[in-house]
């Protein structure tokens, strides 16, 4: 467990000591402005809360969060120091989890800094404070949720470009899963539970949810599997590729 | 002690690494050679627990590295090669990250920092990040990190590729000095690294041994052993005075002016013979001594048909 602490910051300090943490927050924190005042509307619809805010996030999470994940395991192959981090007396778990928990850390610190917006809507009206916790919550678990494909994605090649697409390739699957866009097209003569369970699978079915303020704890618990299973694909992924 | 128990490491069916066996004791400083690809770094990213072996064990003092890794990590210090390292750290900060994660705690750490930046002399760098830094310090840095903990075994692949000759020298002094009741390996392509720093050598190609012992050993192999150079003022012709005298082989011309070698037919010295030859016959000598014999040929006999034709 010290072992993950020491890697953890030291990936953490990494971010910060370029520039790419302090480009990702500014950028994310603009996009951010952009999406929920001028796109989302959040003066005009006259209400005191941050759904066009964290609606957006899915969709800002797409190409912000791949950014970060790309480098993860892609840099550490590509420089050779995978080599060096694997041969020291650490667990492989612990070098996963590590770096996850770093990158996931970064989006944490992004995802606090919108704090404005919060004081804010509670200037302006009266908020749900309760949801909106919530929904910083469950807006960060969907965070973790892309890092963790990044994650595996990275450990698939040296390259971090490719990383990039194959992560946001695949977490735009993920995230159309739940969309209505794409229920909707579905032929009337599919049984309904493979439509519910077609979506069940997807993001924003569970992102919406907890958005909106129903707390129910399977769809922490979804992010929580999804996480998981994609940091134990990462693991196996470096242990067979690694030689390569 | 390091034990290695017919290990084999295939890539896909390609065996770069195969079927080798060999142990290292205490006080050992194994000179690892063999032509480019011949699966020295491969064998050092398996005993080294980075890659897992196909079949076969290793075991560093008693600790199999695939069944209780992390104790065998614990004992080795490792530099990979090309000497990787997190660019984006200064040198102080890379070796605090080391120390920390080898275990040390509060002072233990800044003193052992300072202890391994003292030995390999990276004082002047200590603010600078890695990436600045200049081949010579990177591969101080990745020296320093192996060396971090004291490890009982230090593996180095290929410390001193891409240093000038004082930093080669300088390597080769800290690996001697280092090397007392350590197991060291390490890898090279210089064969005068070999003699100046290993008590023992092991030459391997496609992946088995193909020689192994001491430096001087694997020199007695060579056909320059025990053989005579000799360079004339004016030109003279040695082979007849030579012929048919017991122990002594063909006489090569070498490519400098009146210049000889006397190749030996079997170990034993020839230098008396020769010498006494040399004066009752009255040879115009300029220079005249023994071969040690040359690791350089024996290198190239015992690799040869891997070169293709090169």
């Amino acid at each position: 467990m010290q072992n993950l602490g020491i890697i953890f910051r030291r990936e953490l300090f990494g971010y910060f000591a370029t520039p790419l943490a302090y480009i990702f927050i500014v950028i994310f924190l603009i996009t951010n402005g952009i999406f929920t005042f001028d796109i989302g509307g959040f003066y005009l619809r006259g209400q005191a809360d941050l759904l066009p805010f964290f609606s957006f996030h899915p969709w800002l999470y797409l190409f912000m969060v791949p950014a970060i994940a790309m480098t993860l395991w892609a840099d550490e192959r590509k420089t050779g120091t995978i080599e060096l981090l694997l041969t020291l007396p650490i667990k492989l778990s612990e070098a996963v989890l590590g770096k996850f928990l770093a990158a996931w850390a970064l989006t944490g610190i992004a995802l606090a800094l919108t704090f404005p917006i919060w004081i804010t809507v509670n200037y302006l009206g009266d908020p749900d404070n309760g949801v909106i916790v919530a929904a910083y919550i469950g807006s960060w678990f969907m965070a973790g949720g892309f890092l963790a494909i990044g994650s595996c994605m990275s450990a698939c090649t040296k390259n971090s470009v490719i990383a990039f697409i194959l992560t946001v390739s695949i977490c735009f699957t993920f995230v159309i899963m739940g969309s209505p866009i794409l229920l909707n097209a579905f032929p009337g003569w599919i049984p309904q539970f493979v439509v519910d369970a077609f979506a069940a699978l997807g993001f924003l079915t569970h992102f919406d949810s907890i958005s909106k303020g129903v707390l129910d704890i399977r769809d922490f618990l979804y992010f929580a599997v999804f996480i998981a299973t994609w940091l134990f694909a990462s693991a196996i992924v470096i242990e067979i590729r690694k030689a390569n | 002690m390091i034990e290695i128990n017919h290990l084999t490491k295939k890539f896909d069916q390609f065996a770069a690494v195969d079927d080798l066996s060999f142990n290292v004791a205490e006080g050992e400083v194994l000179g690892f050679l063999g032509p480019n690809g011949a699966g020295k770094s491969t064998t050092m990213k398996v005993i080294t627990g980075f890659l897992s072996p196909s079949s076969g064990s290793v075991t560093v003092d008693g600790n199999d590295i695939t069944k209780s890794p992390i104790e065998a990590k614990t004992l080795i210090g490792y530099l990979p090669e090309g000497a990787p390292s997190y660019g984006d750290m200064t040198t102080l900060e890379f070796l605090n990250f080391i120390a920390e994660i080898r275990g040390f705690r509060g002072d233990e750490i800044s003193s052992r920092v300072q202890h391994v930046i003292k030995e390999v002399e990276l004082e002047s760098v200590v603010q600078q990040t890695i990436e600045t830094l200049s081949k010579g310090f990177k591969r101080r840095v990745g020296l320093a990190q192996a060396i971090m903990h004291d490890p009982k075994v230090l593996i180095l692949d290929e410390p001193t590729d891409g240093l000038d000759p004082n930093q080669k020298n300088h390597v080769r002094e800290l690996i001697k000095n280092l090397a007392k009741d350590k197991i060291v390996i390490i890898s090279t392509h210089i064969l005068e690294e070999v003699s100046a720093v290993c008590t023992r050598a092991i030459i391997i190609d496609e992946g088995k041994i193909v020689a192994d012992g001491t430096p001087a050993e694997l020199e007695a192999k060579s056909k320059y052993h025990q053989a005579v150079s000799v360079r004339l003022n004016q030109d003279y012709d040695l082979s007849s005075d030579l012929s048919g005298i017991a122990g002594i082989g063909n006489v090569v011309k070498e490519e400098e002016e009146n210049s000889f070698t006397i190749l030996a037919s079997s170990s034993d010295s020839i230098f008396a013979k020769v010498s006494e030859i040399a004066q009752s016959k009255q040879w115009p000598v300029a220079e005249f001594h023994v071969n040690r014999g040359q690791l350089e040929d024996v290198f190239r006999s015992v690799t040869i048909h891997s070169q293709g034709g090169e």
